[in-house]
């Protein structure tokens, strides 16, 4: 009897439609939200990630919509997120069918959010985003998708969000998202060992053994991917039984 | 057949209701009594804070509702929080009496392990299960909570470990209540719903 590790894909969203950004192309269209998600489902995903990176009014306006059309193929948990600003923002996406709510740069202004939240909704609907890029021999947090420096460490932020009520932590390291170069396991190791909440490892996924290093020596709950799995360059199924064979426990779809 | 959902006013009410749907069941949003009494069958969902569901279920005047169910023999079954809330009393608020179906009290995960448990786990049968009927031993559930009932829990029929054993599937006559979230276990987790709903006949 062990707990798995996950396996989570990512769907970024901007104005109902799954977006990848490619550096000096801006956003490339990935399909839709529904028909990515119910595909993640039949393939083994363990939950789906979606975050609303839209800048309009108007694309945030269609991203409840989207957790709804969504929710409606998954039987698996989801997890939705991007400006959530207040309580009333978090229920508004977990009453469209999402089960975990993510936020970021709100709760940096205020983290006495983070334990509205957690009472409101109980601190396994609560999970914290944190990007950083690494300085030195730490980690730096990032807001406003990685815009705003914010001068913490992110260790000292992770055990402080979780003091407050933070279920689990997303974290992602900027320096790796999108460059196919792995994870950062030395960052992952470092948050798990501090936070007594599961840790969800994003940033750089391209090969098996990334994941496989990101769960061993990064000591990750979970791994969370965007274009490798919308690209399918990497099959949910087959990336699982190539963990299964190294001992690493996961959920085999039967 | 109409199954009344309890709507406490918070939680994960659309996700168990589309579930149930898709087997073909009929659903009811139930935020009275009458429609307890009404129903063929309960479903107790729930996730968030011990005292802010059974005070939900106070306010709205469904403890009692409930009790009459149990004690007519009426089909229940209790999801996560839901489970939680048919204990005596819970660690999350020592103050707040639960609707005490079962005798026991609901603890906090320890301090050794990551909590809250969220995962997909697997559970070990120490009963025959009619939840569990036609599901592999190896089978994997999707969990989400922080506090659990003890494994030894007199009508405990599955168990699982995280931190230490604690209750997965408890089924005593007519009541039935699991620990994991069937709406979110996948292809196992509309297993065990679907045997609930074939059970309420």
């Amino acid at each position: 009897m062990t707990l798995a590790r996950r396996i989570i894909p990512c769907l970024d969203v901007d104005a109902g439609r799954v977006v990848k950004g490619i550096e000096f192309e801006g956003l490339r269209d990935m399909g839709d939200p529904a028909d990515l998600a119910a595909r993640y489902n039949r393939e083994g995903a363990d939950e789906l990630v979606m975050l609303d990176i839209s800048a309009t009014f108007e694309g945030r306006a269609t991203f409840l919509e989207t957790i709804r059309r969504v929710a409606e193929q998954l039987n698996i948990p989801l997890t939705a997120g991007g400006g959530i600003r207040t309580m009333e923002d978090g229920r508004a996406v977990l009453r469209a069918g999402a089960d975990k709510v993510t936020v970021n740069t709100a709760v940096v202004k205020r983290p006495v959010l983070l334990s509205e939240l957690a009472q409101q909704f109980g601190a396994q609907a609560v999970v914290l985003s944190i990007d950083v890029k690494r300085k030195g021999n730490s980690w730096e947090p990032y807001t406003r998708g990685g815009r705003d420096a914010t001068g913490m460490d992110a260790a000292e932020w992770a055990a402080k969000a979780v003091s407050l009520g933070a279920g689990e932590i997303l974290l992602t390291s900027i320096d790796r998202d999108g460059t196919c170069s792995g994870f950062d396991c030395e960052l992952t190791a470092k948050i798990a060992a501090t936070v007594p909440v599961p840790v969800i490892a994003s940033g750089g996924a391209n090969t098996f053994g990334d994941f496989l290093a990101v769960f061993t020596d990064g000591k990750a709950d979970a791994a969370l991917a965007a274009s490798i799995f919308h690209m399918e360059t990497q099959s949910i199924a087959a990336l699982k039984r190539f963990l299964a064979e190294r001992g690493v426990p996961v959920r085999l779809s039967r | 057949m109409r199954i009344a959902i309890v709507d406490y006013g918070a939680g994960n009410l659309p996700s168990v209701e589309r579930a149930l749907q898709k087997l073909g069941a009929e659903t009811e949003r139930a935020i009275a009594p009458e429609q307890l009494a009404a129903a063929k069958a309960i479903v107790l969902p729930g996730v968030g804070h011990f005292a802010a569901f059974v005070d939900g279920l106070r306010e709205r005047n469904l403890t009692s509702s409930l009790r009459a169910a149990f004690d007519s023999g009426k089909p229940m079954l209790g999801i996560c929080l839901g489970l939680q809330a048919m204990f005596a009393s819970s660690e999350e608020a020592p103050g707040d009496p639960g609707l005490a179906f079962f005798p026991e009290k609901v603890c906090a995960l320890p301090t050794n392990v990551k909590s809250p448990h969220i995962g997909w786990n697997q559970v070990r049968r120490v009963r025959e299960s009619k939840l569990l009927g036609g599901i592999p031993e190896d089978a994997y559930f999707y969990f989400a909570h922080s506090y659990a009932a003890p494994a030894s829990a007199e009508f405990s029929v599955a168990a699982c470990d995280h931190g230490f054993p604690f209750a997965a599937v408890i089924e005593r006559q007519n009541l039935a209540a699991v620990q994991f979230h069937p709406e979110k276990s996948g292809e196992t987790g509309a297993q065990v719903l679907r045997n609930f709903v074939e059970s309420v006949g």
